[in-house]
């Protein structure tokens, strides 16, 4: 661990494709144990830089430290091994395969076959999808595939959990449901959430950073972020920046 | 210096005919994305067309050559299209697989009707000495007729309304079709100019081939490593891979055989894509010619 | 909702049939040599040494995700490397295992390259095929006396003959019998299967199938898809080229139409017909088109004018409307087809005792996979 207790910071972050550039120089940081939101409208390169952080793709330019080391260069299967897990905005799970077998996949990676049998009836008892174990995850509701995907994420225990607008395609309860999960998930996971339903950040933000063109526009608290102007200006359209 | 000239005429040469191998497949594949597996074949018809028109019905070599090739051949991708591509679309292991039986198909009607025999086109324009080496005056016409086949197919795309229709559809269908264009017709239309595109290839290169109904396969896997390495700007790809791969087959060859010119080729082949993934216009060009 | 389901249970649901397609090559193993018919015999040697051949494509391919166009290749290498070694050593317990060995070695260099350079499906598909293409044409220019390796000559496309057989190992002058042979083959061929099937069973194998079903995922969980890709691979390689030396054994003889692609495309044709993603479909789509071939007259290489023909349409038919195979097809309308097709699928089926669960359970929407067997349109077996 990093000893100013920084998690993950990234330097001069840029992404460019031909001459599209969507994430900008940018600069972010934050804290061990941090439940940090990112919003902004579409294109504003939440999920690009996601990818960057994930290298899903490679970032152009620019640094990313994670707890002190540099994993600029890592590619995604030593970053998920560092402790880094996220949760696509597709959900990106095993569909030909069962709801058992997925979330065994995971906890298999970081244990004994026996042990990790035990874990993944663990974890699929806390999201909810006991009734489902054998069900091929290519036949559960787009909001129970979320689940999946969760369960999967939660199983490798990482430090660092990014969250792609985990509320897409959730029933009002089970976006209640989300909320107490990411709250507990906190408590041993510093986490960031892009998400579009402002009730649900208001209910579990912290600190926010909003995102415009591919880079940093304002972070502060969500009531500071909801009275500020140029915030709403993005959001209605106006090219203020 | 003869030797030197001589070398030089080889390698435009064999660049020549690894471009103009790739032109159809740089369509249909570079384009469009189709794994057609049957480009190989499309090319052996080419030749086929050219032989049946010069000995059998006495047209002249150029007219089979340069305008009943294309159209015919093009006319059996049309057909093909229909009654089989079309239903894969953006399936791409299952095109593969698809095109594949397609170029095993064709091989064995062109057995049944002509033999498992080898054919060939006598080479016109004899040859021409260049000091004390002689080489064959149809190569250079071949040369020619690769650049003059580029440059259409540059004009075509970037210049006319039907390049751009094409481009626009390729690159995103659905935009397309609201602007009042109908993708599958568009795509139908592309395959049929990709197949004559082959088929002319095909014609052109059988005087300097032997043709036989299983020639294609020598012809697909070059004509594909090429597009591949090419990469994501199709065509200016397909010229490049070609200058490359063209210069290193040929210079190889010359050096020992003709065999290690090909093992070398395809040693490159795979030690660029291992350094370009997605080629070597990949990482400069988005997508478009 | 049962059917599928229950194949969805994939890891542990198919034991059973595993025991039973093994129990039947079993009692195959004891009674074939009982009937006393060297002619048979002989020929299902032949068999047996195609079959491994398929099963070395239906792991990569069906588990693996791996679209090898030149699985040939490895069959050519191990057969050279057989050959090439027990010429120079006139033992063959090493040069047995050396046409392992060179196949994979060479598998794991081109596999590196391609996977570990991230190539997509087709660009592999290219690649292999390329590179069978090459070793196709080089072997065939090998005529001449200067290649040679230590004393055994490369003989080009003359191809190599009189290639000693098997003898018991460490004691050159006792070569196997016909009978020994056999039970070799068979010996290899039930190991080759049941050993797959424990593979694919453990962390490794489920591992491998979940790479084949989202790379991504696999890779965000931590797993090094490179490195899984690349050991399917070589496995793969490594049970290509046993196929090869076990033909030899068949033969005595090996050309370079080891490497040709028509033997190539038929692996393929063979895991396509059988059912990408599961053991058995290939072994039965092996021998049934390896038959088909022997009645058009044209033996194993398929170099004659009805073999393409006829095998082209297969291939686009089984694209177009069974894209699945026929084993999961079957299974599909045991499950869920209509009150004839039930009775259809479950007859043939029974009789070949319960099959394994197939692999390749991509799910789509059920009607869909159902129209899946009927029409073109609907069912997109590939992701992209």
């Amino acid at each position: 661990m990093a000893e100013d207790g920084i998690i993950l910071e990234t330097r001069g972050l840029t992404m460019r494709f031909g001459g599209v550039v969507a994430v900008n120089n940018v600069d972010f940081s934050m804290k061990e144990g941090e439940l940090r939101c990112l919003i902004g409208p579409n294109g504003a390169g939440k999920s690009t830089f996601f990818k960057c952080l994930t290298r899903q793709y490679k970032p152009s330019t620019g640094q990313v430290f994670f707890r002190g080391a540099d994993i600029t260069s890592d590619i995604t299967f030593q970053i998920a091994r560092r402790g880094i897990g996220i949760k696509t905005q597709v959900p990106s799970v095993f569909d030909g395969l069962s709801v058992h077998e997925n979330i065994w996949l995971s906890a298999r990676r970081h244990h004994k076959t026996r042990e990790a049998n035990r874990i993944t009836d663990q974890i699929i008892e806390r999201v909810g999808l006991g009734h489902a174990t054998k069900k091929l995850v290519g036949q559960l509701a787009h909001g129970e595939r979320q689940w999946v995907e969760l369960g999967i994420v939660l199983t490798g225990e990482p430090k660092l959990i990014l969250l792609d607008e985990p509320t897409a395609g959730m029933t009002g309860d089970e976006v209640g449901r989300t909320t107490e999960l990411i709250r507990e998930i906190n408590r041993q996971a510093a986490l960031i959430v892009v998400e579009h339903d402002m009730q649900f950040i208001k209910a579990i933000a912290q600190k926010v950073t909003v995102f415009h063109q591919g880079q940093i526009l304002v972070e502060d608290t969500m009531i500071n972020i909801m009275n500020n102007q140029q915030v709403r200006d993005v959001y209605l359209g106006k090219h203020s920046v | 210096m003869d030797l030197v000239g001589i070398q030089i005429i080889q390698v435009l040469s064999g660049i020549a005919t690894l471009a103009l191998m790739g032109a159809g497949l740089a369509v249909i594949f570079g384009m469009m994305r189709v794994i057609n597996f049957a480009h190989g074949e499309f090319m052996m018809l080419g030749g086929y067309v050219v032989i049946v028109c010069t000995e059998q019905f006495g047209i002249n070599l150029w007219v089979a050559m340069l305008i009943i090739a294309p159209i015919l051949v093009g006319l059996i991708g049309l057909v093909f299209e229909r009654i089989l591509i079309r239903f894969l679309y953006g399936r791409m292991i299952d095109t593969l697989i698809a095109t594949w039986g397609l170029s095993l198909f064709l091989i064995g009607v062109i057995t049944w009707i002509f033999g498992n025999v080898t054919r060939g086109v006598q080479t016109p324009l004899g040859s021409y000495s260049f000091g004390d080496y002689s080489e064959k005056t149809y190569t250079l016409v071949m040369i020619a007729f690769t650049v003059v086949i580029y440059l259409a197919i540059f004009v075509v795309l970037r210049r006319t309304k039907l390049g751009l229709i094409a481009r626009g559809t390729m690159q995103n269908p659905s935009q397309a079709s609201c602007l009042g264009v109908s993708p599958p017709r568009v795509y139908m239309v592309t395959f049929a100019i990709g197949a004559a595109l082959t088929g002319l290839a095909g014609a052109i290169l059988a005087p300097l081939n032997t043709v036989i109904p299983t020639i294609g396969v020598s012809y697909v896997a070059q004509a594909f490593i090429t597009v591949i390495t090419g990469g994501a700007a199709a065509f200016t790809g397909t010229v490049l891979a070609s200058g490359v791969f063209g210069a290193v087959r040929q210079i190889i060859s010359f050096q020992w055989t003709p065999i290690l010119g090909q093992v070398f080729l395809l040693i490159t082949a795979v030690i660029l894509l291992r350094i370009f993934p997605t080629g070597i216009t990949g990482r400069y060009f988005r997508r478009s010619t | 909702m049962t059917g599928l389901l229950a194949s969805g249970w994939r890891f542990d649901s198919n034991r059973h049939g595993t025991w039973a397609v093994a129990g039947v090559m079993v009692v195959l193993l004891f009674i074939l040599p009982v009937l006393d018919d060297p002619l048979l015999l002989l020929q299902v040697r032949y068999y047996v040494s195609m079959i491994v051949l398929a099963l070395s494509m239906a792991f990569i391919w069906g588990f693996g995700g791996i679209m090898c166009f030149g699985q040939s290749m490895f069959f050519g290498l191990g057969g050279y490397a057989y050959a090439i070694s027990v010429g120079n050593i006139g033992e063959s317990t090493a040069p047995f295992f050396l046409a392992m060995i060179i196949p994979a070695i060479f598998a794991a260099i081109l596999g590196y390259f391609m996977f570990f350079g991230r190539l997509n499906d087709v660009y592999v598909a290219v690649i292999t095929l390329a590179v069978t293409l090459a070793l196709y044409y080089f072997i065939n220019s090998t005529s001449g006396d200067e290649y040679s390796i230590g004393k055994a000559r490369l003989m080009g496309f003359n191809g190599i003959s009189s290639i000693r057989k098997f003898n018991w190992p460490g004691d050159p002058k006792a070569l196997l019998s016909a009978n020994h042979l056999f039970y070799f083959s068979m010996g290899l061929l039930i190991a080759t299967y049941v050993g797959l099937k424990m593979l694919l069973g453990s962390t490794f194998g489920r591992v491998v199938v979940a790479v084949k079903e989202n790379e991504l995922r696999a890779e965000l969980l931590g797993y090094d898809v490179r490195l899984y890709k690349l050991t399917v691979f070589v496995i793969g390689a490594a049970i290509a080229g046993l196929a090869g030396c076990l033909s030899i054994n068949y033969k005595n003889f090996i050309s370079p139409n080891a490497f040709h692609l028509s033997l190539a495309a038929q692996i393929i044709m063979w895991v396509l017909v059988g059912g990408v993603g599961t053991l058995l479909g290939p072994m039965i789509g092996c021998v049934v088109l390896l038959y088909v071939s022997f009645i058009l007259g044209t033996g194993a290489s398929g170099g004659g004018l009805n073999t393409y023909l006829i095998f082209g349409l297969i291939v686009m038919i089984f694209v177009l409307a069974i894209p699945q195979g026929i084993v999961p097809t079957l299974r599909d309308w045991r499950e869920q087809g209509g009150r004839y097709r039930r009775a259809i699928a479950g007859a043939v089926l029974n009789l070949a005792e319960q099959l394994p669960a197939p692999g390749n359970v991509h799910v789509r929407a059920f009607g869909e996979r159902l129209l899946g067997v009927l029409g073109p349109t609907a069912g997109d077996r590939t992701k992209g």
